[in-house]
């Protein structure tokens, strides 16, 4: 377990999430991944944000069907999380990232 | 269309031959059409043709969206019906969105709605100015999300969009034990709803499609057979329902000068149809095939679909009574075509058919037997089938001939082939050998001839090595 921790250290988080002009979902969303990612991920993360209405043709690309989506492009495998992201433990769990409790363990 | 309708509902023609004609110009313009079939029926190369024909014939660009198969797969597996979907992309006539959803990298947290599916499509109509869509198979959602509350408001939503977006849009649905679809999509989509069906009947594959539904607009309500092959699809009936052929006065001969004397005008009208009927061996084959030469010596295309005889045994049999059909084969005007009944179903018979006539364009049609069709169909398929195929013909002015083998024990002028077809032949000529004083005699009656005199007397013949001749004649 230690190993795998020890890896991942160095990694950066890519993140990325489509939404679709400013709906209160998605505005949610943006507020709770900036809150986890503060939290468990602080100095090691990008989140880009893709606003389908203004770029439409972007939507294939990652196959985006739900809105928000929460993509984790970096580090793979890729990983998509629908919804406003309001379950903490449902999105750190989606996103592979460890909490930083069990890390001190 | 008929002129005197004051009211024409807007339709957009789905090109697709024969469907055109059951729901009188096509499917209702602007608004969602559900289709709905089980597994391999046929619904995703439906659609693919509804677009391909839309922008190829009536300059409609189209956009399929596909929750289930590929772009890749898609444009491979309908390259062998002709249609190259990757060219009409290039031309940007179509676009294809591929809407893939990997259940194992996806999960779900809080609320979402499906909003980036109406981005995807919007944008893909935008970009080609399509006029038709395709959604193929939207209920795969099913399968890939746990909020069904939501997926079902957002089906709903989606239908609505479309219908303002003022798109034609074929969405198809999979087929559901107690609703058309697995989902209930039919009531979400109540426009104009068609169902496909594939059956197996007595190992017998058939395909068959029946609107069930169709606001605002009159249908055929049975079922059509419909057929996949390598031109796509097309659904029988593929002519004219009506009966509003032309009738010509012309008379052409039998092929035996002696019978054409006992009708008034010296033969049968050219373009009309002919019903052979008699037991077993009451030489309808050889009559069948004085017809059939009579039109080779009017230098005059015939094709003679043989149900029972191989083209070989034919050509010798006939021989032996000097009617020479090698010649005729040879010089081209006489295309015999022998094939098992049970080989196909009744609609690739048809089909066949059909082909032939684009072929060969023959001014005379042989049939022998259709009864033998009896034993692929039921009697009202049977039925059917003959009625397309004599409409078929009579547009086209073809002189028809078909046999009909009748039981020896049955009353001969109730059977139930002849019957069903007696009353769609024009003549009708029965023939009898029967015992008469320890010997059998053949005898020729003409049961009817419409719009044309007869005479009412069974006619004693033989069959000699010169062929049928007849005995006071």
């Amino acid at each position: 377990m230690l190993s795998t921790y020890m890896m991942t250290k160095e990694q950066r988080w890519e993140l990325r999430l489509y939404i679709a002009g400013q709906t209160p979902k998605s505005i949610l969303a943006l507020k709770n991944i900036t809150k986890y990612c503060q939290e468990h991920l602080a100095g090691k993360y990008s989140i880009e944000i893709v606003d389908l209405l203004e770029n439409p043709q972007l939507a294939e690309g990652d196959q985006i069907f739900a809105i928000p989506t929460l993509v984790r492009k970096f580090p793979p495998p890729l990983r998509k999380i629908i919804g406003d992201l309001s379950n903490e433990e449902r999105v750190l769990v989606g996103l592979n990232i460890r909490p930083i409790q069990d890390e001190i363990e | 269309m008929k002129a005197i309708e004051n009211y024409a509902f807007p339709k957009t023609p789905s090109g697709i031959s024969g469907l055109d004609e059951i729901t009188e110009g096509g499917f209702p313009a602007g608004r969602p059409v559900l289709i709905c079939g089980s597994a391999g029926c046929g619904k995703t190369l439906f659609a693919i043709q509804f677009l391909v024909n839309g922008i190829l014939d009536y300059n409609e660009p189209g956009v399929f969206m596909s929750f289930e198969e590929s772009t890749k797969d898609l444009s491979q597996n309908v390259m062998s019906l002709g249609f190259d979907l990757e060219k009409l992309k290039a031309e940007n006539k179509l676009r294809v969105d591929h809407v893939h959803i990997e259940r194992s990298e996806i999960e779900e947290t809080g609320e979402y709605d499906l909003e980036a599916i109406f981005i995807r499509l919007n944008y893909a109509i935008e970009s080609v100015g399509a006029k038709r869509v395709v959604i193929d198979t939207i209920e795969s959602l099913f399968s890939g999300m746990k909020n069904l509350a939501l997926l079902r408001s957002e089906i709903r939503r989606l239908f609505h969009w479309l219908k303002e977006k003022g798109v034609t849009a074929i969405i198809t649905g999979e087929r559901g034990d107690n609703f058309l679809t697995r989902q209930g999509l039919e009531e979400y989509v109540s426009d104009c709803v068609i169902l496909l069906d594939f059956r197996v009947i007595e190992q017998i594959a058939t395909r068959r499609l029946r609107i069930i539904k169709y606001r605002g607009s009159m249908h055929g309500t049975n079922e059509y057979p419909f057929l996949i092959d390598e031109h796509g699809i097309s659904v029988i009936p593929v002519t004219s329902l009506k009966l509003d052929y032309k009738s010509s006065n012309d008379v052409v001969s039998t092929g035996l000068p002696a019978l054409d004397k006992m009708f008034t005008g010296g033969g049968v009208f050219r373009g009309s149809s002919t019903l052979i009927t008699g037991t077993a061996g009451t030489a309808k084959t050889i009559l069948a095939s004085y017809f059939a030469v009579s039109g080779c010596k009017r230098n005059e295309p015939v094709v003679y679909f043989s149900f029972e005889e191989s083209p070989d045994q034919l050509v010798r049999n006939m021989a032996t009574i000097e009617l020479d059909f090698a010649s005729y084969i040879q010089s081209n005007h006489l295309h015999l075509h022998a094939s098992r009944p049970s080989l196909q179903g009744l609609e690739m018979h048809l089909l066949t058919l059909q082909k032939m006539l684009d072929e060969h364009k023959p001014k005379t049609v042989i049939i022998d037997p259709i009864s033998s069709l009896i034993t692929i169909g039921s009697g009202s398929e049977v039925r059917a089938m003959l009625v397309r195929l004599m409409d078929v013909m009579k547009t086209r002015q073809i002189n028809s001939i078909f046999t009909s083998l009748i039981h020896r024990f049955d009353n001969e002028f109730s059977d139930a082939i002849s019957e069903s077809v007696s009353s769609l032949a024009d003549t009708w000529i029965n023939l009898r050998n029967e015992d008469s004083n320890g010997a059998r005699v053949r005898s020729l009656l003409i049961v009817k001839s419409r719009g044309m005199g007869h005479t009412n007397e069974q006619h004693e013949f033989i069959i000699t090595n010169k062929g049928i001749e007849f005995q006071n004649a």
